[in-house]
């Protein structure tokens, strides 16, 4: 028989099974398993949470009536919310910008002062910086509008940490940028603004979004001089009818729903510059 | 061999395509250049005449993309001088950072232009903007003024095509042939090649020494370190064998490479050819 059948090769064996049928039945295996994942996932997140609420509403301690009644007030302190880190996100995009310069500079008194700002900025809470601009100032008869010394001391904190990420971003950009663009005779400056910083920001790019969503958070600390944003709101409404617990719940979901909305554009954003690095 | 720093490249004559009379347009003399304590060009001198191709082949680490490297000033010479189209820059290594001397170094730059190994094509700007952007914003020539010969540089390398296009989606050959035409478009005296083909797949090194050759063929003065022997045998005037930091040989190519006299020479051909 052996002599009359030829002997089947492994190679011969994979072709009878037809290949491209167990490839499509890999796929759609792992398509189940994904799907199923996520289900699991999101029915775990609706259960936990429901749990909770289910927990708290049944001690009949919380005040439904009070909430219905305070949480359009408390959700008018999130347009402020979202005003003060965008312009504090902003400001401190320059900052960061010169913190980052004078922190390459080759020049002693800028790296000094550079140097300087962010030792003394991450080495003081952030609490301290903001009244000591609101309180501490004064005494030596400068007085800021609140809203624009709470920006510009957020800005001011943020800023020292982003020197940091946007000096990294700057030191990634290879060797071979500059000198290519020193050997065209290019000047220092012309370097860094037209070389080097255009290819370091798409670097920075998803470090400064975190920072902005860290920012939200942060911008609650504005409160304290009297901004009336939606940390402020929840806690007054809250404390003058010792219903902390719902104005301090609402307050806190609506930050979470901030930063997970923020996240999700911020995502999308990253795709979106992936692909468009793929399509260069 | 040794070379008194104030002479002249006693190999150095005028090429093919030098004009009548003309004078060198690259002269380094006496180049050193340490890295600390580690001596990486012991003198060298080095002219080149208007029109000429000149080759330096050497062994990785003999210091032959330092000498390059330093004729433009990305490195700076630890003694010695660089003259470039009669821009005069004495090394002074204590003073590089003076006013004076950066002027003159951006000076020889403008006439001695560098081609990379890894091309360094700027990925942020499309092909015509990494092209016209040193003209306009160095140069100061108008931006319409600095489209056309940009678009007929791009022509002369065979990109014409994708002048729109972002270096992400050209193979490195093309972006070798932009970063070629980028040169060009600064209407250097020399133009300087640091192993332009080291870094391509063997199936694209084709391309760029295609381009090289056209432009030797037509009187650009060009300097180029290369591991290609097939280009300088084709292009040079004159090959110069660089081992540990000094030139061991100097000649015409027919010479250098085919009939190689110092032994160093023969050495660094016979293993270079082992490996290919």
């Amino acid at each position: 028989m052996a002599g009359i059948v030829p002997q089947q090769t492994g190679l011969e064996a994979l072709k009878i099974q037809q290949p491209g049928a167990i490839v499509g039945d890999i796929a759609r295996a792992r398509g189940r398993a994904s799907l199923r994942f996520r289900l699991i996932f999101f029915a775990t997140w609706i259960i936990v949470v429901g749990a909770l609420a289910i927990a708290f509403i049944g001690t009949g301690k919380v005040h439904l009536d009070f909430l219905a009644q305070w949480t359009p007030f408390i959700l008018g302190g999130v347009p402020v919310t979202i005003f003060v880190a965008v312009c504090s996100i902003a400001i401190a995009v320059v900052f960061a910008l010169f913190g980052a310069l004078g922190r390459l500079s080759r020049s002693a008194p800028i790296y000094a002062l550079a140097t300087l700002y962010v030792s003394l900025v991450r080495g003081t809470p952030l609490i301290v910086q903001i009244l000591f601009v609101y309180l501490a100032l004064p005494q030596f008869g400068l007085v800021l509008d609140p809203l624009f010394g709470g920006i510009l001391t957020l800005a001011f904190n943020y800023g020292a940490y982003m020197t940091e990420i946007f000096r990294a971003g700057i030191q990634a950009i290879p060797r071979g940028q500059v000198e290519a663009a020193q050997s065209l005779a290019m000047p220092e400056g012309l370097i860094m603004r037209r070389i080097i910083l255009p290819q370091a920001v798409r670097i920075v790019i998803p470090a400064v979004g975190n920072e902005f969503i860290a920012m939200i958070k942060d911008s609650a600390l504005v409160s304290f001089v009297t901004i009336q944003e939606l940390f402020w709101r929840a806690s007054t409404v809250g404390s003058r009818n010792f219903r902390s617990f719902e104005t301090l719940l609402v307050a806190a979901l609506i930050y979470w729903f901030l930063t997970i909305g923020f996240s999700f554009v911020q995502e999308r954003l990253e795709q979106r510059m992936a692909e468009s690095d793929r399509r260069l | 061999m040794t070379a008194v720093a104030t002479d002249r490249d006693p190999f150095a004559a005028p090429g093919k395509l030098t004009p009548a009379g003309a004078e060198p347009v690259v002269k380094l003399r006496g180049v050193e250049k340490y890295f600390g304590s580690n001596h990486v060009l012991r003198g060298c001198t080095l002219d080149v005449y208007p029109a000429e191709t000149v080759c330096i082949i050497g062994r990785s680490g003999s210091g032959k993309s330092t000498l390059l490297r330093c004729t433009n000033f990305l490195e700076e010479p630890t003694a010695g001088s660089v003259e470039v189209d009669d821009i005069l820059v004495e090394a002074d290594p204590l003073h590089s950072r003076s006013r004076a001397h950066r002027e003159q170094i951006r000076q020889i730059r403008l006439r001695a232009q560098m081609v990379f190994q890894d091309f360094n094509v700027f990925p942020h700007m499309t092909v015509i903007e990494n092209l016209v952007e040193a003209p306009i914003r160095v140069k100061g020539v108008k931006r319409v003024d600095a489209v056309t010969p940009a678009d007929r540089y791009l022509a002369k390398v065979g990109l014409g095509d994708k002048r729109d296009e972002y270096p992400a989606r050209l193979s490195g050959g093309q972006k070798q042939r932009v970063a070629i035409a980028r040169a060009l478009t600064m209407e250097p005296k020399v133009l300087l090649f640091d192993e332009p083909t080291s870094a391509l797949d063997p199936t694209l090194v084709g391309e760029v020494l295609r381009v090289m050759e056209e432009l030797a063929h037509e009187g650009r003065t060009m300097v180029v370190v290369t591991h290609e022997m097939s280009f300088a045998r084709e292009a040079a005037d004159r090959v110069y064998f660089i081992e540990a930091g000094e030139f061991a040989e100097v000649g015409p190519p027919e010479q250098v490479l085919d009939a190689p006299r110092d032994e160093r020479t023969r050495q660094f051909l016979a293993r270079f050819l082992a490996q290919a």
